[in-house]
């Protein structure tokens, strides 16, 4: 039953322009529903019908519309909208957390309106076609360009509209579900129905349990091991034993290797022989934690949050941020975050509406989303997004990848913690609700093409501004010694807050404590909800009074929901009655493990040369425009990136801001000369023709970003991502085995430990009976130590008459080389990384760094080196750079191209005054590097090749333009 | 006696490290209060020289940018604000805190002129650098036509005004247009990208006649030092100083001690 509302909509003055208007008109032609007619975008809102029309005027003139700017529509629940037929309005479905909303309700006491019992205030938006349309297709095509139909609904103006209902109730009785008697299928069947994501295995070991105890199972029992046990929260794959074969490329065995826990016997292991005492905590608590000074600690941590972007990308992306951002302040006893990170992998650009596989949205319109969703939540919380990038793919269409990354500082006797028997268990931050629901479980199992409708439950919208609450009061409990351990609520909800904290000790709930943000939740749903922006910590009694205070002051909600106990056993209760009653054991320990087959077959060989002439002017600024090196600025200026006052190296650089930087740098203690830098590397084009390759390259980019910006190479630690197709598959697994080895191989040889990683397996995408995999993508992402911010050197040119050099050496292999894709060449040949000159190579440039020998550099990466040139050379338009690649460190044969394009890893090109090349010199001594050009004020990018012809001469301006900088 | 700053905090205020930071910087001893503490005590206000709203999202501007906290500013805070103004106190809003002072009728306070901040003419959040070019209203802050270089980064940063020209006219020779975006050749625009907002008459901050109540859209509290700048210092947005001097020349009439 919806009760009656009053309807507002402010739009823009008529005669303002409204870029709103526009950018729908855009979406319903893209949707192929072309207008004619003009289109004002609204914001809207329902007030309660209860209200008269002098408080309406009050609360539209006083509250929601701008005095200058807006004019405002406004409809009595009587009254009828005479354009309503070509006002298309889209709102949030019931249930789905309206933040803006809340914020209106909540000012209305500001104007002294009270809202009678439980009434509220809806928000929407409205799109007004200022001629009439065709209704009908307005709102089917509408709906689809306009809205998100996951998660909002559409309908015409003309239809009536009223505030949402409060949620139906649930059942909220202890439930068991018979087990013990149940044969295989019907096992099967119990997982299916119940969503729990379990497998046979798992079904039958949880069984055997029960018939142990004697007992039929209870469904939040059920639920509690269903999160616990999910890909999502344990890592099953990673850390299960395997057994894996490497196939040549006509699939005879070329090697066998097996290993009891893949992710303890390459990444762990790395950790653990490097062993530096800089490594404050890694692998066991949310974030890594390493040291910037003696004192102050940086704690860094990347996520994924794949499938919920795929459905939702604003919202998927928002609470991926979010939800990093809360496992750094549930790192230690709460690290304070300063920086984010986001990765994003999408299909390209140019596929057609009608080449899209069902059920799956337009690539741009997936990122336009999931780069608004970093930008609302990342902006309001104040915390700087500052590095990052974009791959394009196809293999990316369906199953878009979205990675997160959150830094925080924490003082070192922060750094540890533990819940103590006897703590109170309390949760502040947000309320709880039935949105995300199964999102752990969900996220462990294959998108499908009705994933949009039965999954929506599994979708959240953030609330940064709660988020950033909880920030603030937990930094000053922090500061109090409140706490005495802390996480956050992530995937799993409390189940998994509470299941860690208590692992050792046991923990004992009363779940109808906890704050809702509306009544009738069952008790299952309350323990397993993932509503966001929840803190959960451990507090001894005696501390509670003053943690209530610094909540109410800072308008925090704050719930005690139980006790830790010394039991080690779990125990639920819903108003007094036991739900739900387990060892931690067999709840942590208990899930089966079997060994699980991996084959990785080699691809076929293919040494297609580069060919011999080709336009290399053309080719440059074709590779400018690629998706892969195209500026990335138009983003980052979307993002506040600078908030804090602590980004001393920029991601965009130089007079003009358009020179795009390697490392960031950021002071995250304004007093302190310390810094980090930040770099980030994946390759999954490469990753399709040899995954070991592809992980040590993107290894070696990560670490050669933050190195190239002034990093210190010796206190350098990297994060792994493993997002992977199916691995229940062998051809999945098999590729990952080479990554995961390979990132063992090149921690130990560039002395980088890793710190923290995650896994998002099952990146598939089911059309009827086909399954596709997306590319293995290995994200790195390395956190350099920067002793002195002062000494950090940004990628523009400086000075005329300064030299380049080029440091490295060059090849000629091209395999997935953003150059041999645009001129569709075969080749196979994949670069990679020599670990025993590499190291040395990096800590040959910081010493030039330290020693002030380079006034400009820049790794050479996507594009190789002609795109590093252009780039240096549009941060400083003014300037010009002549360079002669015959003087490239190669072997002689290499072509003109390769020497230009090709992507060979562990290259730099520096800028140096000629009075510091003796200096140069000494420090580089026999490592591969040459002088190869020089800097001019030409205003263009000369390149001259072994025969003295020139070979291009493009100016700033067109490199820029091919480039996609705006302005 | 160090000149004494109160900083109001809230939910969604998040510049305040940097701003806390920029004002210690310049010689002050800054005390940070949360409105809802404020509110009950509005009487801390007189401990104050300088009252600062930092900049964020305050409510999430949720209803427009700095909108539910200039009600509050305006219902509970406005007797003690005037009441430190007139006793010679100053009052600072910087990006949203500069939203909130407008939105609660604080600046620029002339007669006839309705104005408010709304979204940028490319309806997008900016993060970029600008040069404010310093009018003569604030002249005993900074040198008038000097550049103060500062971080635009905002999404509802573009002043509007009901008679539009005419209004500005009215702004300026009332005197109290204190910044206005500039070119590098130092000259006023409201073309993106130097005037990210689009905003009319160029205008980036506005001061009140008493030359004690300024607000700006961009971040001078982001631009204190060389290693602040894009250019590390080359030339093109000053020399990483200007920031600092901007907050020390807030500051100055307060080195004395407590104004009269």
């Amino acid at each position: 039953m919806t009760s009656t509302a009053w309807r507002i909509e402010l739009e823009l003055e008529p005669s303002r322009k409204d870029p709103l208007g526009n950018a729908a008109l855009q979406s319903l032609a893209a949707r192929g529903l072309p207008l004619q007619s003009d289109l004002r975008v609204g914001r809207g809102y329902l007030l309660p019908g209860t209200l008269n029309r002098d408080q309406v005027e009050q609360i539209v003139s006083r509250l929601l519309a701008d005095p200058v700017n807006e004019v405002a529509r406004i409809f009595s629940p009587e009254e009828t909208d005479e354009q309503g037929d070509q006002t298309l309005l889209v709102r949030r479905m019931a249930g789905v957390s309206d933040p803006e909303a809340l914020t209106a309700t909540r000012a209305l006491g500001l104007l002294d309106i009270d809202l009678p019992d439980g009434g509220q205030v809806e928000s929407y938006r409205s799109y007004r076609c200022l001629e009439p349309v065709n209704a009908a297709l307005y709102l089917e095509q509408g709906g689809r360009a306009l809205a998100n139909l996951t998660i909002e609904e559409a309908s015409l103006g003309s239809a009536s509209i009223g505030l949402h209902p409060e949620p139906t109730a649930r059942q909220s009785v202890r439930t068991v579900v018979p087990l013990l008697d149940l044969d295989d299928a019907a096992l099967k069947a119990v997982s299916g129905s119940m969503s729990l994501a379990l497998t046979l295995e798992e079904m039958q070991a949880i069984q055997t349990w029960y018939r142990e105890v004697g007992r039929e199972p209870t469904d939040v029992e059920l639920e509690t091991m269903a999160q616990t046990w999910s890909e999502h929260c344990k890592h099953k794959t990673l850390t299960g034993p395997v057994a894996f074969q490497q196939l040549d490329e006509n699939g005879a065995v070329v090697a066998e290797r097996n290993y009891e826990n893949l992710l303890k016997q390459t990444v762990f292991a790395a950790t653990q022989k490097l062993a530096p005492d800089w490594c404050w905590s890694v692998f066991k608590d949310n974030a890594g934690v390493i040291a910037m000074t003696e004192e102050i600690g940086i704690a860094i941590k990347v996520e994924t949050h794949n499938h919920p972007s795929a459905l939702d990308p604003y919202g998927g992306a928002g609470t991926g941020i979010g939800g990093v951002i809360r496992d750094i302040l549930g790192t230690g006893l709460g690290a304070r975050p300063f920086a984010s990170i986001d990765v994003f992998c999408v299909g390209p650009s140019n596929m057609k509406h009608e080449d899209l596989p069902p059920g799956v949205m337009h690539p741009d319109r997936i990122l336009d989303g999931v780069i608004g969703g970093v930008r609302d939540y990342g902006n309001r919380m104040g915390i700087p997004t500052v590095a990052g990038t974009i791959i394009r793919h196809p293999g990316y269409v369906a199953n878009p990848l979205v990675f997160a990354g959150s830094l925080g500082e924490i003082p070192r006797k922060y750094v540890d913690k533990a819940a103590r028997p006897g703590d109170l268990i309390v949760a502040f931050g947000g309320l709880t609700g039935r949105d995300g629901i199964h999102g752990a479980t969900f996220s462990s199992e294959a998108l499908h093409e009705d994933s949009e409708s039965v999954d929506s439950a599994a979708v959240q919208i953030g609330d940064p501004i709660t988020e950033k609450k909880v920030l603030d009061v937990l930094i000053q409990a922090r500061d109090r010694d409140l706490f005495t351990a802390i996480t956050d609520c992530g995937a799993g909800g409390f189940s998994s807050a509470v299941g860690e904290m208590g692992e050792a000790i046991g923990a004992e709930v009363d779940l109808d404590r906890a704050p809702l943000k509306y009544p009738g939740l069952s008790y299952w749903e309350i323990w397993i909800s993932e509503a966001q922006e929840r803190m959960v910590a451990a507090i001894d009694p005696s501390n509670l009074e003053e943690l209530q205070q610094l909540c109410t002051t800072a308008d925090v909600s704050l719930t005690v929901l139980g006790t830790f106990a010394d039991h080690q056993r779990l125990v639920l209760r819903w108003h007094g009655e036991v739900v739900a009653d387990m060892p931690m054991e067999f709840l942590h320990g208990g899930v089966p493990q079997p060994v699980r087959q991996a084959v990785a077959k080699a691809a076929p060989a293919n040494d297609t040369a580069w060919p011999e002439t080709a336009e290399v002017s053309d080719l440059l600024l074709k590779v400018l425009g690629h998706p892969s090196v195209a500026s990335k600025e138009w983003i980052v200026r979307q993002y506040d990136h600078e908030v804090q006052g602590g980004t001393v190296l920029k991601p965009y650089q130089g007079a003009n801001g358009h020179g795009a930087g390697d490392g960031t740098v950021l002071k995250p203690r304004l007093d302190l000369p310390q810094g980090i830098a930040l770099g980030c590397g994946l390759w999954p084009r490469q990753a399709e023709l040899d995954p070991y390759a592809a992980t040590a390259n993107a290894i070696d980019e990560a670490i050669r970003n933050a190195v190239a910006a002034g990093g210190n190479p010796h206190r350098t630690a990297i994060l792994d991502n493993f997002c992977w197709g199916d691995c229940r598959k062998p051809d999945r697994f098999g590729s990952l085995v080479l990554a995961a080895e390979a990132c063992y191989d090149a921690a130990i040889a560039y002395g980088a430990p890793f710190v923290s990683g995650k896994d998002s397996l099952n990146n598939e995408y089911r059309v009827g009976d086909e399954e596709k995999a997306i590319p293995p993508t290995l994200l790195c992402t390395a956190i350099s130590i920067v002793d002195d911010c002062a000494k950090t050197v940004g990628t523009p040119l400086y000075a005329e008459g300064n030299l380049l050099i080029l440091i490295g050496q060059s090849s000629d292999d091209g395999g997935a080389s953003v150059a041999s894709d645009l001129l569709g060449l075969a080749d196979s040949r994949v670069p990679r990384p020599n670990f025993e000159t590499a190291p040395s190579v990096f800590a040959a440039v910081y010493d030039a760094i330290q020693a002030d020998l380079l006034v400009a550099s820049h790794d050479l990466s996507e594009g190789g080196l002609a795109a590093a040139a252009a780039e240096m050379l549009i941060g400083s338009p003014e300037l010009g750079i002549q360079l002669d690649i015959s003087r490239v460190p190669c072997s002689d044969a290499t072509s003109s191209l390769g020497r230009l394009f090709a992507e060979d890893p562990t290259r730099f090109l520096v800028e140096v005054h000629p009075d510091n090349l003796e200096d140069f010199a000494t420090i580089f001594r026999t490592l591969s590097w040459a002088t190869i050009g020089n800097v001019t004020t030409s205003g263009k990018l000369v390149i001259h090749d072994q025969r003295d012809q020139i070979l291009a001469e493009i100016s700033a301006l067109q490199l820029a333009q091919a480039n996609g900088i705006l302005a | 006696m160090k000149p004494r700053v109160l900083q109001l905090f809230t939910s969604g205020v998040n510049c305040d490290r940097e701003l806390r930071f920029a004002f210690e910087s310049a010689g002050a001893t800054v005390t940070e209060m949360h409105v809802s503490k404020l509110i009950k005590n509005p009487d801390a206000i007189k401990d104050c020289d300088v009252f600062a709203i930092p900049g964020g999202f305050t409510y999430g501007d949720d209803l427009g940018a700095g909108r539910v906290l200039a009600l509050e500013v305006e219902r509970y805070l406005a007797d003690a604000l005037q009441d430190l103004h007139e006793r010679g106190g100053s009052i600072f809003g910087v990006c949203n805190g500069f939203q909130v002072l407008v939105k609660a009728g604080l600046l620029p306070q002339i007669e006839g002129v309705k104005i408010s901040l709304t979204w940028n003419a490319s309806h997008r959040f900016e993060c970029r650098w600008s040069r404010l070019l310093v009018e003569a209203p604030m002249g005993h802050i900074l040198p008038v036509g000097s550049v103060l270089p500062a971080v635009s980064a905002h999404a509802e940063g573009q002043i509007v005004l009901a008679q539009g020209d005419a209004d500005v006219q009215r702004l300026t020779e009332a005197g109290v247009v204190a910044l206005r975006y500039c070119d590098k050749n130092g000259k006023p625009t409201e073309t993106w990208p130097d005037c990210p907002s689009g905003s009319r008459g160029a205008i980036a901050g506005l001061i009140s006649k008493s030359g004690r109540i300024l607000g700006l859209m961009p971040h001078p509290e982001r631009n204190l030092s060389p290693l602040h700048l894009p250019d590390r210092g080359r030339g093109a947005w000053g020399d990483g100083t200007e920031g600092i001097e901007f907050f020390r020349g807030m500051l100055a009439p307060y080195l004395a001690g407590v104004p009269s």
